[in-house]
């Protein structure tokens, strides 16, 4: 699944990495719990989180993922954006709960390798 | 021995938003280095782990990383409280870590068993009291 379609099916706006959005994501993982994320390693994942700090970037930035959806709205901050920037991360903000949004995407294919639990 | 390339960090314990500084750092190091991206992404998130664990719970401390020609090795000292009782703390899910730790995102009592899932060995050193002693490997 394209970053774009990501995007569109969870009605999201684009924080930063505009210029990413044809980047294929091949797995999905929903959580609040950074070590949780951590324990599963997936080629090309989507981070969904309802957290806002600095080590939700760096968590995915470790495991090499290629973009962060913030639910319900969460706004990251400016240290947050230009961390992702330097690395290559694309950041979207979301209105939906991570219920939802984890259904829509698994529910349009991000299911075969990918977990979404959380 | 065989001579190693070495790389020594300062962990911050007073700020928890600094916390994976050094990690994010060793990342970039070991891509300029030229190590293979697999091995790059366990280095950095087991090292990662043990950096969040000396800021949540050991007051901050120090990170080496010395890579030889066959391992990349990571050593993680700090003077914290040392833990009790180590097989206890390696099971998932047991932490010690308060309430507001968890609602930053961290106390799931998974990192330590990640360390161990993503190196090929590691050990424990730990006076209850004095500090803690981790160090990894990862073969190359
Ligand atoms: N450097 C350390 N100094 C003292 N105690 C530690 C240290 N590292 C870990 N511990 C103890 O071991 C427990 C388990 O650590 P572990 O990293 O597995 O989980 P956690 O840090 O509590 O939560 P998580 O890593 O999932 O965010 C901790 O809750 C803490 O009691
Ligand atoms: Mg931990």
């Amino acid at each position: 699944m394209k970053i774009a379609q990501i995007k569109e099916l969870l009605d999201a706006e684009i924080v930063c990495g505009e210029d990413m959005l044809e980047r294929e994501v091949y797995s999905a993982c929903g959580s609040d719990m950074m070590s949780d994320v951590l324990a599963y390693v997936k080629d090309q994942a989507v981070l969904l989180t309802g957290l806002v700090n600095t080590q939700v970037v760096r968590t995915a930035v470790m495991m090499d993922m290629v973009c962060i959806v913030f639910v319900r709205s969460k706004v990251p901050t400016e240290e947050m954006v230009e961390l992702a920037r330097e690395s290559g991360l694309v950041l979207m903000k979301s209105r939906k709960r991570m219920y939802e949004a984890c259904g829509k995407l698994y529910s349009h294919g991000l299911n075969e390798n990918g977990n979404c639990y959380g | 021995m065989d001579e190693a390339v070495k790389f020594h960090f300062v962990v911050d314990g007073n700020d928890f938003t600094s916390a994976g500084q050094a990690s994010v750092q060793i990342k970039k190091n070991l891509r300029q280095l030229g190590i293979a991206p697999e091995i790059i992404r366990k280095v950095s998130i087991a090292m990662y782990e043990g950096e969040i664990n000396m800021v949540i719970h050991a007051g901050g401390g120090e990170a080496d990383v010395l890579i030889y020609e066959n391992r990349i090795e990571i050593i993680l000292t700090d003077n914290g409280p040392g833990i009790a009782n180590i097989d206890l703390a390696m099971q998932e899910g047991f932490s010690t870590a308060p309430d507001n730790i968890r609602s930053l995102g961290f106390g799931a009592g998974m990192g330590l068993p990640n360390m161990k899932r993503y190196t090929d060995a590691m050990q424990i050193d730990s006076t209850f009291g004095k500090g803690t002693r981790i160090s990894m490997t990862v073969n190359l």
